[in-house]
Formats: structure tokens, C-alpha cells, sequence
């Protein structure tokens, strides 16, 4: 099985505050105590040192080791990110001034992002006016929506709850409302879900139950109430794993 | 204190540049001047207006993020807020404060030189820059309202509001021709200007730091001035080069407005570095810790810096193989900038340190400078920019190096050459009380934004979720904190102005040119142009002589 994405952000993320920290206690810490050990009460006459090159030669080397370290352990990270598992469930999100609409591949649309549990997703991601950016905090990734292009990622839903997205590009007067909420349920309620079309919207859309990718016993046509879904969900804290 | 080694016959007894009496009289001895450093203390009365202006700006941002939803501002005017914040604290404050105020004063007078090379073009940049500010602020009243677009002026948002775009973006323009016409003069001054002696490795960091901003300012500046006549013309006309209904790209707006503002970001950084790599010396009484690696190393940045400006479009979907090749670079970029810092800190092993009130300033400015380019690494990196970015994670980042790196370097570089300014001596205890005081306001303020972004709070954000209000109050409440500590530093340097002790000429100690005149230096700065034997920061004779005492 891949590694997970938000782990591996989390991992780079803590890795490079790590080595950061240190680094920033190395600095404050000489700083410090050569401020007082070499105060002009404590030590009248500065001794001229104009440079060393062996330690100018060990500061460059190290940093260049610990930058290469943190490239390499993000990059790795990246290639999963970007690398798109081959059956991953395509949802289309498209951005506007301001609100986000995802259609799935059975033409359903929806304001809320419904999706299944352990699936992988990918995001196709347009925007009809402006700019925007689909930020889903929880899954530690956001990708541009710009017009006239189709910008994408992919996640891997690995726990059933209620989390949101947001447009993290400014677009406008109502930027920060541009919350979609995100519900993630087991399978077979998300087929129910997608597979339920209102009435009055099984008249645009001919199309209104798809049999082609579907398994025929998930084929319900019967109402359900989608607060009955949200019911079975698990609160998660914004950025909680 | 005596000089430095610097075979210079002592000056004293001329009349300083405030008193001499020139072609004209009044205030017309001002705006008709073409003495370098009037022009900088013209820049100096200017900058800090829009510094203050925007820093206002700022606190009632702060004030409206103190509760979720409405708190006193609709959120058309918060938007208009952060954009009139960010675009005076970067167009005319953050670019012009070192160079035009310190640079203009002092740069002539550290090479031994009388003037700039072109005095009368210095004075046009000033007016160029007046005119852009005023036409900045012409754009707050006139057309159809305050511009919401950020300081980014993103397309396509840029050219869809209905609000006053053009005429911000034409203000921005012509300050780009002030910030190139200064660059041009510097780099003339510093290949022609310099004094017997003065080879290029015994030139000041200072003016080292200068050298390399000034040439981003005279090659990146003019693609920024293209871009924004872009967006006007887009506006106007519908040529569709930005515009996608039309034919055109977002995308390339942003690469063109990234080519100019990443390099920029150095144009705000390289001359606080300078001045950093001034004042350590002066006050550990040493030479710096490897002059040749500080100097080649501003060269470097500037030099690498042109290459990474992809790292701030790495969620705008363009390719994976760019985004690896600037993320990279990005790391590369990093370095020069830490090999500054082991320096800086190295120079104050076995120096004889004077903690000084501009002194605790380059202290604090290592510490939070530090931060700013520690937490710069986990946007470089690839996967972790991509949660992190456009969050208030990349706001605390940059507040740090930007406001923690050129604002309190602005503020130290006001301590360290106010005597030599103005010749008067400010209040120290007051200026300590108030550094500290700054320096904790500001980590209040700007720290619980890396915890925030880390937990997904997208920056530009009117209202937010209830569960990041703790770190907004926090914040806020340091910006209270912040503030006050500013004003009691400008009032204590006006104070100093008023009725301060006169300043003597060399006050720190300090071995550059600049202190072997008086204070204030007096017209054209030297009767006889100087010789210059020794490095900058040559302090060896200095303690003999107090060895003798």
C-alpha cells in the first residue's frame, strides 16, 4: 500500500521544523553567550579574528547536506502526490465567485463534496471566473483552480467524518465564505447518495442513473434524506488526522 | 574616540549641510536640492509617513480579526485594507527605506565620494517616487473605489473588479522608474566614485549589499513595469494577454509579476544585511568574520535569486518537472543567507561587544530573521507548501523576514547613523526599552500565524472559523504590543531631534568613512577627498591606542 500524503507531509513538515529548531537554538545560543562572555565589561580587548576558512568551509557544507536532505525527503512526498493511482474515482470541482460545485461521473452534482470511504479521489479542478484554490486543510493539500485550465490532485479518504474545503486563492468579496463542506461515508451510502436524483432535477439530466460504472444491487433509486448520512459521521477537528 | 586608521585630516570645523547656505532658500533649498544627503533625509520624512500610514492600516486589519464574522468592517473595506497594506508597506516603504534613505546618505560618503554620480537624477527618483505615492493615494478617492485585489494584482480578479486598478497600478509603475533610476546611480557611483584606495574589497559591506540590489533594482524592475502596463491595457482594451476569455493566460501574469517580485524580495533584504554587516563591527570593536565570503555571497543572492521565483506559484498547476527544479533552487537560495548569519554571529566571538540600542536591534533582527528563514524551508519543499501555502503560515514567514528583517533593520539603521545625521544624540535607555518591547510585540504578533496557517487558515480571510480565534486575539493583542513599542521609539528619536545632546563625530567607534566626518557631515562631505589604506572595518589602531590610555 502508498504511503499516505497527509503523513508525509506531516513527516517532511516535522522533519524540517526539526533540523529548524535546532539550528535556530545553535544560533540564538552563541549569539547570547558571546554577547555576555564577550561583553566590553567582561573582555576590554577584542582579539582581531578577520575569518576562518576551514569553518566557513563546515557552515556551507552542512547546510547544503541538511537542504538536500529536506529536498529529497519533499520531493518523494511530491511524486506520491502527483502521481495519481490509476482507479482513483474522478470528481470534477469547479470554482466561481463564490461557491464550489463537484459533479461526479454520473453527472450528479452537488454543492456538498460526498465521497467514499477508503477510495482514492482525484480532483479535476476548473474555475469559471476567477481565480480560486481548493484547499482541503484536513488532507494537507490545495491546488489552483484557474480559468482555462484543468489544475488536479488526488487524496486517499481514510476516515468516515464531516470536514470542509476552502478557496485559499483571494477571488473576492466573499473569499473567505467559499467553504464547501466535505462529508465522507462508507460506500455504499455514497452510492445511495449519488445515485439519487430530486425529481425535478432527473428531468435535465436524461441521464439520471447511470448503469455503466455502477454494480446493480447499489442501483437504489428510493429517496434518502441526506441529513440521515451526516448522521453516521465522525466530527473531525479541522486538521486532525 | 579617535579615527580609524583612515589618513583623513579631521574636518570638524565646517559648516554642516543643514546650515550651508546654497542657491536657494527655505524650503525651495529642499525640493530644488541635488545634496545627496538631503535628498535621503527628503526620502527619510517620506518613507516614513507611508511606513506609519500602513502600519495603521495594519492595526485596524488586526482589530477586525479579533472576532469571527463582523467585527466594525464590512469585508469590501478589509479587502481594500490588506491590499492598501501591502502595497504601501512594499512599494513605498519596503523598497525604497534602506537604499534611498541610508543608501543615498551614506553611500557616497563610504566610498569617499562627494555626490552620487548624477545628482540631479537622484533628485528626479525622489519625484518620481512622490508622484507615485500621490497618485497611490489620488486612487483611494477617484475612479470606482479602493483597489481589493491584493497586492499581487492577480489576474483575472485584476482585470474583472469594478474598483480603481488602473490608476494603483499606474502608481506602482512610475515608482518602479524611482527604485531604477536610484539602482542606476548607485552602480555608477560604486564603479566610478570610489576613493583613492578604495579597492573593491576594502569597500563597506554596506555599499557591497548596495551593489547587488541596485542591479536587480535596473534588471527585474522593468518586468514588473511591463506587466502592470499589461494589466491596464487589459482593462482598458481587451488585448487578451492575461485575460483566458480571450485568449490569453493567468499564468503568465503570474510568472511575469514572480520574475520581478521574487527577485524584489532581495531588493528588500540584501541592504538591511548590509547594515547589519555594518553595525556587528562596529560594535564587537573587530574586523567581520569573513568579509569576502559576506560580500560574494550578496552577489549570490542576488545572482540565484532570479531563479526561484516558481516556488511561489507552486499550487497554480504549473508542471511537476518546474516545480522540482525551482524547489531546488529555492533550497540553493537559502544558503547564502545562512552563511550570513554563522558570520554575523561569528564576528561576535572574542570581539569586546557594546550592546547598544542599534546593536540590540541587529540581536533581535538575527533571532526573528532567523525564524523567517527557517520557516521559508517548509514552503521551498514541495509537499509541504502545498498545505502550507496561501495560509497565514506564509504570512507569519514573511512578516518575519520582511518586517523582521528590512523593518527592524530600518529601525536599527535609524539608531546607528541618527547621530551622524543629525547630529544629535537620542535617548539609549528609552531606545533599549523600546527595541525589546518591539521585539516582543512582534513575536506575539506574528508567531501564532505559523501555528494557525499549519492548521489551515487561509490568509486574505475577512471572517474564519471559530476554532482559530484564540491565535487571532493573541495576534492581534501583539499588535497592540507592536505598535506602542514604534511609537515610543519615534518619539524618542524626535525627542533626540529636539533636544538631544549634541552628537559627537564618531559616537560608536565605528572605522567606515562616514565617521571620520562631522555631525552632520558638511556639504560635498570632504574637504579632501580621502586615501584609504586599510580594510573597512579596521579597528587594530583604534586599540592600541586605548591599550596606550
Amino acid at each position: 500500500m502508498r504511503p499516505s500524503i497527509v503523513n508525509q507531509v506531516d513527516e517532511t513538515f516535522w522533519l524540517i521544523m526539526g533540523i529548524s529548531i535546532i539550528l535556530l537554538l545553535i544560533i540564538t545560543a552563541a549569539m547570547i553567550y558571546f554577547v555576555y562572555k564577550y561583553n566590553k565589561k567582561r573582555h576590554p580587548v577584542p582579539e582581531n579574528i578577520e575569518g576562518n576558512t576551514t569553518l566557513e568551509i563546515v557552515w556551507t557544507v552542512i547546510p547544503v547536506i541538511l537542504v538536500l536532505i529536506m529536498f529529497f525527503v519533499s520531493w518523494s512526498g511530491f511524486r506520491n502526490m502527483r502521481d495519481v493511482p490509476k482507479d482513483a474515482m474522478i470528481v470534477s470541482v469547479t470554482g466561481q465567485m463564490w461557491k464550489w460545485t463537484f459533479e461526479y461521473d454520473n453527472k450528479k452534482k452537488s454543492d456538498t463534496l460526498f465521497l467514499p470511504v477508503n477510495k482514492d479521489i482525484k480532483f479535476e479542478i476548473r474555475s469559471v471566473d476567477v481565480n480560486h484554490s481548493f484547499y482541503l486543510p484536513a488532507f494537507r493539500t490545495k491546488e489552483d483552480a484557474i480559468p482555462g485550465r484543468v489544475n488536479h490532485y488526488w487524496i486517499r479518504t481514510t476516515d468516515i467524518g464531516n470536514y470542509y474545503a476552502a478557496c485559499a486563492e483571494y477571488c473576492g468579496l466573499n473569499h473567505s465564505y467559499m467553504y464547501a463542506p466535505v462529508v465522507i461515508v462508507p460506500e455504499e451510502k455514497f452510492l445511495v447518495w449519488k445515485n439519487y436524483f430530486p425529481p425535478d432535477t432527473a428531468k435535465t439530466t436524461p441521464s439520471a442513473v447511470k448503469t455503466d460504472s455502477l454494480k446493480t444491487d447499489t442501483l437504489k433509486t428510493a429517496p434518502v434524506k441526506t441529513d440521515t448520512l451526516k448522521s453516521n459521521a465522525v466530527k473531525k477537528d479541522s486538521a486532525g488526522k | 574616540m579617535a579615527n580609524g586608521t583612515i589618513a583623513v585630516p579631521p574636518q570638524t570645523a565646517e559648516i554642516d549641510f543643514y546650515n550651508v547656505r546654497g542657491r536657494h532658500k527655505g524650503i525651495l533649498s529642499w525640493l530644488l536640492t541635488i545634496d545627496h544627503k538631503r535628498i535621503g533625509i527628503l526620502y527619510l520624512g517620506s518613507v516614513v509617513f507611508f511606513f506609519l500610514v500602513a502600519m495603521t492600516i495594519g492595526v485596524f486589519m488586526r482589530l477586525e480579526m479579533l472576532s469571527p464574522g463582523e467585527t466594525f468592517m464590512k469585508p469590501q473595506t478589509y479587502n481594500s485594507l490588506f491590499t492598501l497594506h501591502g502595497v504601501i508597506m512594499i512599494f513605498l516603504f519596503i523598497i525604497p527605506a534602506v537604499p534611498a534613505v541610508f543608501g543615498n546618505f551614506f553611500l557616497p560618503i563610504q566610498l569617499g565620494a562627494q555626490d552620487v554620480q548624477f545628482p540631479k537624477l537622484n533628485l528626479l527618483s525622489w519625484y518620481l517616487y512622490i508622484i507615485g505615492g500621490a497618485l497611490a493615494i489620488i486612487s483611494l478617492f477617484s475612479g470606482g473605489g479602493i483597489m481589493d485585489t491584493g497586492w499581487t494584482f492577480y489576474v483575472p480578479y485584476s482585470i474583472r473588479t469594478t474598483t480603481n486598478v488602473s490608476l494603483s497600478v499606474f502608481a506602482a509603475f512610475v515608482l518602479g522608474f524611482a527604485t531604477i533610476l536610484t539602482g542606476l546611480n548607485f552602480i555608477t557611483t560604486i564603479h566610478r566614485l570610489r576613493c583613492p584606495g578604495m579597492t573593491w574589497f576594502r569597500m563597506p559591506l554596506f555599499a557591497w549589499a548596495l551593489y547587488a540590489t541596485s542591479w536587480i533594482q535596473v534588471l527585474a524592475t522593468p518586468v514588473i513595469g511591463i506587466t502592470l502596463v499589461l494589466i491596464i491595457l487589459e482593462r482598458a482594451f481587451g488585448i487578451g494577454v492575461f485575460d483566458p476569455t480571450i485568449g490569453g493566460d493567468p499564468l503568465l501574469y503570474q510568472h511575469m509579476f514572480w520574475i520581478y517580485s521574487h527577485p524584489a524580495v532581495y531588493i528588500m533584504i540584501l541592504p538591511a544585511m548590509g547594515v547589519v554587516s555594518e553595525i556587528i563591527p562596529t560594535f564587537s570593536k573587530k574586523a567581520i568574520f569573513g568579509y569576502v565570503p559576506i560580500a560574494i555571497s550578496s552577489l549570490g543572492i542576488a545572482l540565484v535569486g532570479y531563479l526561484v521565483w516558481g516556488h511561489h506559484m507552486f499550487s497554480s498547476g504549473i508542471s511537476d518537472t518546474s516545480r522540482v527544479i525551482f524547489s531546488l533552487l529555492t533550497f540553493f537560495v537559502a544558503l547564502p543567507s545562512g552563511i550570513k548569519v554563522f558570520n554575523w554571529v561569528a564576528t561576535l566571538y572574542k570581539g569586546s561587544i557594546d550592546v547598544t540600542a542599534p546593536m540590540l536591534y541587529v540581536l533581535l533582527f538575527i533571532f526573528i530573521f532567523s525564524i523567517g528563514g527557517l520557516t521559508g524551508l517548509a514552503l521551498g519543499a514541495l509537499n509541504t507548501d502545498l498545505h502550507l501555502t496561501d495560509t497565514y503560515f506564509v504570512v507569519g514567514h514573511f512578516h518575519y523576514v520582511m518586517f523582521g528583517g528590512m523593518g527592524i533593520i530600518f529601525f536599527a539603521s535609524l539608531h546607528y547613523w541618527f547621530p551622524k545625521m543629525f547630529g544629535k544624540m537620542y535617548n539609549e535607555k528609552v531606545a533599549k526599552v523600546a527595541a525589546i518591547w518591539i521585539g516582543i510585540g512582534f513575536n506575539t504578533l506574528y508567531f501564532p500565524m505559523f501555528i494557525m496557517g499549519y492548521l489551515g487558515m487561509p490568509r486574505r480571510y475577512y471572517d474564519y472559523l471559530p476554532e482559530f480565534q484564540t491565535y487571532h486575539i493573541i495576534a492581534t493583542v501583539g499588535s497592540w504590543i507592536l505598535v506602542s513599542g514604534i511609537l515610543v521609539m519615534f518619539f524618542n528619536l524626535l525627542q533626540g531631534l529636539r533636544k538631544g545632546r549634541k552628537a559627537p563625530d564618531n559616537p560608536w567607534g565605528g572605522t567606515t568613512l562616514e565617521w571620520t566626518v562631522s555631525s552632520p557631515p558638511p556639504m560635498e562631505n570632504f574637504k579632501i577627498i580621502p586615501e584609504v589604506t586599510t580594510g573597512p572595518y579596521d579597528h587594530t589602531h583604534i586599540h592600541g591606542q586605548e591599550d596606550n590610555k
